[in-house]
């Protein structure tokens, strides 16, 4: 395993925030993976952390196939990860919106454009991301639909689903748009949890991503095969909302199957107590992303479904 | 008349709702022409507050003359405003990257698209924005090349000292000017000031040029006072000065005056040691629009911009 500093920030009283990349093997540049670009990526960074004890072993063990490089960038919102800050600096950019940067802007335009530059030269991106609605997933693999996607090659992560997505004008500022538009082939990971540490997601997070890589011929590693990843387009979930403001107690969870006209969260009145809402399944389906706050505004999503979808 | 054009509950006794105050004193308002004026967008800019108390105030001072309709949105992220929040609080999102928004994604969303709709058929839309907190601005409007040959004739008359043609992401895609400009409705970013303040200096010379603009479209038969001929530039035109390294910030210049080469802008020095780390001069002749306010600053930080070829 080595190391190299990608980018260093210099601030006038904290100490440098450094990103630094880990490489296992050597030649081709295959795969570059990385973690916490947002200061609440807790799970994206212990599951890159997780990576780089496994690929360190099986580096350790010459399974790093032979003319292949595998990097891994756990951190790069240090900054924000030590006060509890989302997004970068005082001006609170989301670095997830910067890219694809540049050499003389702002930091956060050079945070990512030295990150580009450093990692667009990869076959394989894959970034631990997360979603501007806090809540809990289920485990899958979410791609962009820019013309370059190929859900085939994201089916080898072996995890539950693969989700499309249609690019809004807001997405071509993420790693993900501008990867793709560097010939990289660019897959987000989102595993259950954001802020909390969920293990077995963790866990099932860093099989899918060395699944992948030796599928695709980087490492050589016994894994179990995984799932035959359920391909659906976003906008073809069912999104569920709240129809009142309120206390959210969830009664179903990602995974579940719900049936029609079955409850699936109440809202509380915050003061008296009283049911403001009894949240029904809109259809059949299983659960693929809830709300996880306690809190709930009025139209906010609460669910969303794969529509007619059973265990 | 004041009207809710979308309320949504939050958990606890109170509605997140964007208001409209429609100015009209004739009945057959589908016949007359309509001009929209919309701030607080970002809840730290707060020069729009007086530039929409200000239109209000001088049009109940002689309602005889308007004969068209003013719709004054002054607060379209309210919650951001009492938090003096750039972002919208809980989600912590910039509002304005949102739009169009959508009338099927989250409240926020929603909200996003309500004021979209509301604002489709005015036949004017002024967006009204402050700087943000770390540099003051001079009055200015800010325009796409992509619709500037079209609003271009109102920019001029607005009465600010600068239009600035491809500027920054201000006018860019995903913001409520972009999204209304692509639907039809002519839409221009003024920008002036400094977050969290009210200069009321600048404040009327754009009240001015509001009242200026109305005249013209025949909404304002009252008096209206002469017009300034701005600068027009585009970005070739437009030197920006950036820090070089981190420290602190002392303005060294008047902001909005004529700078030389060699003028001294500006100095960055260390608290600790006493040490000027950095002399920043201008680098061309030209008109120092933009000056920074907040003092501590990383490398690539924006310092200063100079309007050049003016003189």
């Amino acid at each position: 395993m080595h190391t190299h500093e990608i980018y260093t920030v210099h601030s006038i009283y904290r100490e440098d925030m450094k990103i630094v990349g880990y490489t296992f093997g050597q030649g081709e540049r295959s795969a570059c993976i990385v973690g916490a670009l947002r200061g609440n990526e807790i799970q994206q960074m212990y599951v890159c952390s997780q990576l780089i004890q496994a690929l360190k072993e099986l580096e350790n063990n010459n399974c790093i196939s032979t003319g292949k490089q595998i990097q891994v960038i756990p951190v790069v919102n240090s900054y924000g990860i030590n006060v509890g800050r989302r997004f970068f600096g005082v001006d609170n950019s989301d670095l997830n919106r910067a890219f694809p940067g540049n050499s003389y802007g702002e930091q956060d335009r050079r945070i990512a454009h030295a990150l580009l530059e450093d990692m667009g030269s990869y076959i394989y991106g894959i970034q631990f991301a997360s979603f501007y609605m806090e809540g809990e997933f289920m485990p899958h693999v979410r791609m962009m639909e820019t013309g370059y996607q190929n859900t085939s090659l994201a089916n080898l992560f072996g995890l539950p689903y693969v989700v499309v997505h249609k690019p809004a004008p807001i997405d071509t500022g993420t790693l993900n748009y501008n990867w793709q538009d560097e010939n990289t082939a660019a897959f987000s990971l989102f595993t259950k949890t954001n802020r909390e540490i969920d293990e077995p997601s963790a866990r099932q997070a860093v099989a899918a991503v060395l699944r992948f890589l030796k599928r695709m011929g980087i490492i050589r590693y016994d894994s179990h095969s995984g799932y035959i990843s359920h391909v659906l387009y976003e906008q073809d979930l069912s999104d569920v909302y709240a129809g009142h403001a309120g206390i959210f107690l969830g009664l179903v969870r990602p995974g579940d199957d719900v049936r029609y006209g079955r409850p699936m969260a109440e809202i509380i009145d915050p003061q008296e107590g009283t049911v403001r809402e009894t949240i029904l399944a809109p259809t059949d389906g299983i659960v693929f992303f809830a709300h996880t706050k306690a809190l709930i505004n009025q139209g906010d999503i609460v669910y969303r479904l794969v529509h007619r979808l059973h265990e | 008349m004041i009207e809710t054009i979308v309320s949504l509950e939050l958990p606890v006794g109170e509605h997140l709702a964007i208001r409209r105050n429609r100015i009209c004193y004739r009945e057959d308002i589908r016949s007359l022409g309509r001009v929209a004026i919309v701030s607080g967008t970002h809840g730290d800019e707060l020069e729009g507050q007086y530039i929409c108390y200000e239109v209000a105030r001088r049009i109940a001072e002689q309602p005889q003359h308007l004969v068209g309709v003013v719709d004054i949105y002054p607060a379209l992220n309210p919650l951001g405003i009492d938090l003096a929040s750039k972002a919208l609080p809980v989600i912590d999102m910039d509002m304005n990257r949102m739009f169009p928004g959508s009338r099927d994604g989250n409240a926020m969303e929603q909200i996003a698209a309500a004021v979209v709709d509301d604002l489709i058929g005015a036949d004017l839309c002024i967006d009204v924005h402050s700087s943000d907190i770390f540099v003051q601005e001079i009055p200015q409007v800010r325009l796409s090349e992509e619709f500037a040959g079209r609003m271009l004739p109102f920019a001029k008359l607005m009465n600010v000292d600068v239009i600035w043609m491809n500027a920054t992401a201000t006018v860019h895609e995903a913001t409520l000017a972009h999204s209304l400009n692509i639907m039809g409705v002519p839409t221009m970013v003024v920008e002036l000031g400094q977050g969290n303040s009210i200069n009321i200096s600048y404040g009327n010379q754009v009240v001015d040029g509001i009242f200026n603009v109305m005249h013209e479209m025949g909404i304002w038969t009252g008096e209206v006072p002469p017009s300034q001929l701005p600068a027009i530039s585009s970005d070739g035109k437009v030197e920006f000065i950036r820090s070089e390294v981190e420290g602190i910030f002392l303005p060294r210049s008047k902001h909005n005056h004529f700078v030389c080469v060699g003028e001294l802008i500006g100095e960055i020095v260390d608290p600790m040691t006493g040490q000027v780390k950095s002399r920043i001069a201008a680098g061309k002749d030209g008109l120092l629009f933009t000056l920074r306010n907040y003092p501590v600053v990383y490398e690539g930080d924006l310092l200063a911009r100079i309007l050049t070829g003016i003189m």
